[in-house]
């Protein structure tokens, strides 16, 4: 029907006949797009949309996952999550773990980036290494590096008398979080570093040697002329590193468990240990869409702050 | 004005590299070693080759029947993805005028916002409900979720492409099925190239989806073997560390071969 009133739009000025086939053509062919298309979009609601609006249904109930029966409770869930000391603790880890993990992981990025960029000999080679770790499993990234710190640091700490190394850092409640952090900015620098590469490599390079003879130095060269060129790369990074942190959950299985206690315990790891096999299934629905509501509100303003700083620029 | 070698940077860069190379030499030299050896020392470079770690390895983790999951896993997602999710952005593309498929193309993309984790609970009683919660379900679920970021790069991509070549085969007599097939999907190469390798990069890799919809342990993925092994491990390390080796090999031994190629890939896809 739709596509009816489209072709009524067409301004087609051919006899009536050709109109006809051609308008029998147009059918055809948009039969096939609303075949390409719509299949997907169904399946799409079915595995995506339809399950994100039961997690809001079930948000509103007391359901722990596995009863037949469930009542609804209103807004109790909601409440009791700001009152839930759990929750109130995975929140604060996850963005003390995201804020020092988008500064980090940018700024160390971003310096690999510019040494990648100078005339260095082996830069194929060394492109290559900095990016390997992208291509690895976090999970199993997460294990080696456990080994590393449980036992390797702490190894070399005793054999060289440093007393701060000899402690397991995952181990201690107040520190572990810096672990996890660590095998993070390890792992996503390596993507980061290759997008502000390709962003480095559209600055022309006429641009430096005009302001070389005016006289700017390495510094003023950078923020006046690299940093503006490669600022919506700056945007992309943050975004996603912000994103990424926000999320983290592997490492965490891998490393930590949550614990020493709960202190490591991020949001997606709340939700997944507390919905599933803790039987809260109804209140961890209501923090999973509390999160939502949080990435949401983020993501917009980091975009909307940092796209605004572009255009100043 | 030609510029020397930066010497003192190609330095700073070197010694950085080594923080991503120590790593892995630690893993390979345990992974080597056996347990007194270790025990000595985890950072010397191992001077008997302990294979037998591996071959024990292949046997306590069930390696192949793991590695023939994710093989199949990760190419089913891969072939499904490529030729769906390709044909969904093609009828995107083209109709963007049409209010349906733009509402469609902004309703996919838009999913990119949403946290995995506000679904993750309700998608597991869904799957298992329907029976899916095995290798089935999860390539239904890579090739679905894909979508969102797919969608957003084969879109991009397909409006850049003259609309006069599909015209022209049109005249030919081509339907519009035969349009996408014989003249839209070899042009997508370079894009299909990049949405490859990061579908294959993500089915290889993921854990969290595997662990909450796959129910039966035959199904296990590598990634989630290294999981389910861990207490079997124990303190075993050098057992652990030839397992995690032989679960990363795959994708390190491709890397080798096609790291440029690899990286080229992700680039594209990141910048779209």
């Amino acid at each position: 029907m739709k596509s009816d009133q489209l072709i009524l739009n067409n301004p087609q000025s051919s006899p009536a006949d050709s109109a006809k086939s051609k308008k029998k053509k147009m059918n055809e062919r948009m039969t096939a797009y609303y075949l390409m298309v719509i299949p997907a979009a169904v399946l799409f609601f079915a595995f995506h949309t339809f399950p994100a609006i039961q997690g809001i249904y079930y948000s509103f109930t007391n359901w722990n996952g596995m009863n037949l029966d469930y009542d609804f409770v209103g807004l109790k869930n909601y409440i009791n999550l700001f009152k839930d000391t759990s929750v109130r603790d995975s929140y604060i880890f996850t963005f003390k773990f995201a804020i020092f993990a988008g500064i980090l992981v940018n700024i160390i990025s971003l310096a690999i980036a510019i040494g990648l960029n100078a005339k260095i000999k082996g830069r194929n080679f060394f492109r290559a290494v900095y990016f390997l770790p992208n291509i690895l499993s976090v999970l199993i990234v997460g294990f080696i590096f456990n080994y590393v710190f449980t036992n390797i640091i702490p190894n070399l700490g005793e054999k060289y008398h440093i007393e701060f190394l000899t402690k397991n850092i995952l181990g201690n409640a107040d520190f572990a979080w810096i672990g996890i952090l660590i095998v993070f900015v390890w792992q996503s620098c390596a993507f980061n570093i290759i997008l502000y590469l390709s962003g480095l490599q559209t600055v022309p390079n006429e641009l430096y040697e005009a302001s070389g003879l005016d006289g700017a130095n390495r510094w003023q060269q950078f923020w006046k002329i690299t940093f503006p060129v490669i600022a919506p790369f700056f945007t992309i990074n943050m975004v996603l590193a912000m994103k990424n942190s926000l999320m983290v959950f592997d490492q965490i299985v891998a490393m930590t468990g949550g614990g020493p206690g709960t202190a490591t315990t991020s949001i997606s790891y709340l939700i997944y240990t507390g919905g599933l096999a803790g039987g809260e299934f109804a209140f961890q629905s209501a923090n999973g869409v509390i999160y939502f509501i949080v990435i949401m509100i983020i993501s917009v303003f980091q975009l909307k702050v940092l796209q605004k700083r572009e255009m100043d620029m | 004005m030609r510029e020397r070698t930066n010497w003192p940077v190609t330095i700073l860069i070197a010694l950085g590299s080594l923080l991503i190379l120590i790593p892995l030499y630690i893993s390979i030299s345990i992974a080597l070693k056996n347990p007194q050896e270790l025990a000595e020392s985890a950072l010397s470079f191992p001077l008997n080759f302990h294979w037998e770690n591996f071959t024990k390895a292949i046997e306590v983790t069930n390696f192949f029947s793991a590695f023939k999951n994710s093989a199949i896993i990760t190419i089913f997602t891969l072939v499904f993805t490529l030729l769906s999710n390709s044909l969904v952005a093609y009828g995107v593309a083209r109709n963007m005028h049409r209010k349906l498929f733009r509402n469609l193309y902004y309703y996919f993309v838009s999913a990119l916002f949403i946290p995995f984790p506000i679904i993750m609970l309700p998608i597991v009683k869904q799957t298992s409900a329907l029976g899916l919660n095995n290798p089935v379900g999860l390539i239904l679920l890579y090739v679905v979720y894909g979508m969102a970021m797919n969608i957003f790069i084969y879109v991009g991509y397909i409006r850049s492409i003259p609309i006069e070549l599909e015209e022209a085969a049109i005249v030919d007599g081509c339907s519009t099925w035969g349009v996408f097939w014989r003249v839209i999907f070899p042009l997508l190469t370079p894009i299909n190239a990049t949405v490859g390798i990061l579908t294959c990069l993500w089915a290889w890799n993921d854990f969290l989806l595997p662990l909450v919809i796959l129910s039966d342990s035959a199904d296990a993925t590598l990634p989630l073997v290294q999981y389910v092994f861990q207490t079997e491990f124990g303190a075993d390390y050098n057992l652990a560390f030839a397992s995690y080796l032989m679960a990363m090999a795959p994708m390190v031994i491709i890397y080798l071969f096609a790291q440029k190629w690899i990286i080229g890939g992700v680039v594209k896809g990141a910048i779209k």
